[in-house]
């Protein structure tokens, strides 16, 4: 590879890398908001036994 | 006309403060006189005359910020600014009024700063004070806005210079281009136009920033 | 499934064979440019993307706009997240023309090159937006100053390019020039192609990212109100 073609590959490997960052950060979200739904809906369970 | 009665019955309230207090007007012209011995010592012997022009720019853009830093802390402290937005006056007339009294404090500080970089470093044409008129009336204007905004803040001081720097940017190379280059007029319009567009956008919005 | 999540989806897929399709059409089929050769794909992700953030800047104004006019607080949230977006979009423009500036010049950073200063400028500002942010308690208040602030932000753009236009007479000589998209018609159906993809690249992830915010909200409120 020469060096210039080096270098465009390198341009869209960031853009690429950043775009799956933001995948990851949010999968991390994702995960955080199931737990959250979980511990609500069993509140809401106690709740409605009690 | 109340507009005009209630803005300068404002302006008028700040300057009597700072009359009889006499904090912050000191403390601006110290730092500005200060701030260019300073840029004495940090120029190299070769340094051009426009290196010493941009740093002039820079002293005064510090003095805005310093000045501009207390614009509101009075009104904070005393819970004065809830009243005089409650108070049955235009809100824009406290932004109008509170600009005025720091383009005074600036013009006064530049009364002083200009002689002084005459005096250390060379003489000022007419080019220097027509921009640092114009630069007033922008980073008065801005200035104001992003002070209350800053005030509303939990960082406050430290906050002011962030908001501040990257929008008088502009001011900066209007300023120090009608000083060096071949035509000023080009910058100096440029100034103006700065000044139009973000005095009618503080004008407008500042309303919206003391809102609660 | 909701119409919104469909919305969504769909949007999510489009953007995707957008942005496949745009980037290997800039690999493989567009034309080599004469003049720099290879290097000069870069300019089928690194002006895309610029222009993607303006778009979102603008978009953050005009939804800051209608928080003002209407003082509607689900705007605030649309524009937080779309000046969100822009500086992400931002630092990756400030990214790929650095590389760009690396090839074509050997330079990490130039000044003479406009955009780039412009989008430094305008990054620095978008950035104390979140400082703004991160400072004031949530609330009316804390919507109605981010509001202004990004409203300020694009008044901004027009007058610091204007600036920086100015400013080259007297603090660099321009040295590097480069030549502007005079580009021929597969070059601009290439350019266009990337283009739509990253502007549905934004628009796919400012609705996933919105979802998110206000799922978060209404998680809050439901637990206050269990609890």
């Amino acid at each position: 590879m020469t060096t210039s073609e080096k270098y465009v590959t390198a341009a869209y490997l960031v853009v690429l890398a950043i775009v799956l960052l933001y995948v990851v950060l949010y999968s991390f979200k994702l995960s955080r908001l199931e737990r959250e739904v979980a511990e609500l809906t069993e509140l809401a369970q106690r709740r409605k036994v009690a | 006309m109340t507009y005009f009665a209630d803005v300068a019955a404002l302006a008028r309230k700040d300057i009597l403060l700072e009359l009889r207090s006499r904090d912050t007007l000191p403390a601006m012209l110290l730092f500005v006189v200060s701030a260019l011995v300073v840029f004495h010592f940090s120029l190299p012997s070769d340094a051009s005359e426009t290196a010493s022009t941009g740093l002039l720019w820079i002293a005064l853009l510090f003095t805005a910020l310093l000045g501009l830093g207390r614009a509101f802390t009075a009104e904070r402290e005393q819970r004065v600014l809830d009243g005089l937005v409650l108070a049955p006056c235009d809100r824009s007339a406290i932004w109008l009024a509170k600009s005025l009294g720091v383009l005074a404090f600036l013009g006064v500080a530049e009364a002083v700063a200009l002689p002084a970089y005459a005096l250390f470093f060379e003489p000022v044409g007419w080019e220097l004070v027509a921009a640092v008129l114009l630069a007033d009336l922008g980073l008065a204007a801005v200035g104001t806005l992003l002070a209350a905004m800053a005030a509303a803040s939990r960082a406050r001081e430290l906050l002011l210079p962030l908001l501040f720097l990257p929008l008088v940017i502009p001011v900066v190379v209007g300023g120090v281009g009608a000083t060096v280059a071949d035509d000023p007029g080009r910058y100096l319009a440029f100034l103006a136009l700065y000044d139009l567009i973000f005095a009618i956008l503080s004008w407008a919005s500042f309303e919206y920033v003391v809102a609660e | 499934m909701s119409l919104r999540n469909n919305r969504a989806v769909l949007l999510a897929a489009a953007a995707s064979v957008l942005l496949v399709a745009g980037l290997a059409l800039a690999l493989f089929w567009a034309p080599e440019d004469a003049d720099q050769g290879f290097s000069q794909r870069i300019f089928y992700v690194h002006v895309p993307i610029a222009l993607t953030a303006y778009a979102c800047f603008g978009w953050g104004a005009w939804k800051a706009l209608r928080l003002l006019w209407t003082r509607e607080s689900r705007y605030d949230l649309e524009s937080y997240t779309a000046v969100h977006m822009g500086v992400i979009f931002g630092i990756l423009t400030l990214v790929t023309g650095s590389i760009w500036a690396k090839i074509s010049w050997g330079v990490w950073w130039t000044w003479s090159e406009r955009q780039l200063t412009l989008f430094l400028v305008l990054f620095l500002f978008y950035c104390a937006y979140f400082m703004l942010r991160f400072s004031v308690e949530s609330g009316p208040r804390r919507a109605n100053l981010s509001a202004v602030y990004a409203l300020f932000g694009v008044a901004l753009i027009p007058v610091s390019f204007l600036a920086i236009r100015l400013a080259e007479n007297f603090i660099h000589p321009v040295v590097f020039t480069r030549d502007g998209p005079q580009m021929s018609g597969s070059m601009f159906f290439v350019f266009c192609v990337c283009l739509g993809a990253m502007l549905g690249l934004f628009a796919s992830l400012y609705t996933n990212e919105l979802t998110g915010k206000r799922l978060d909200a209404r998680l809050r409120e439901l637990r206050e109100s269990l609890e």
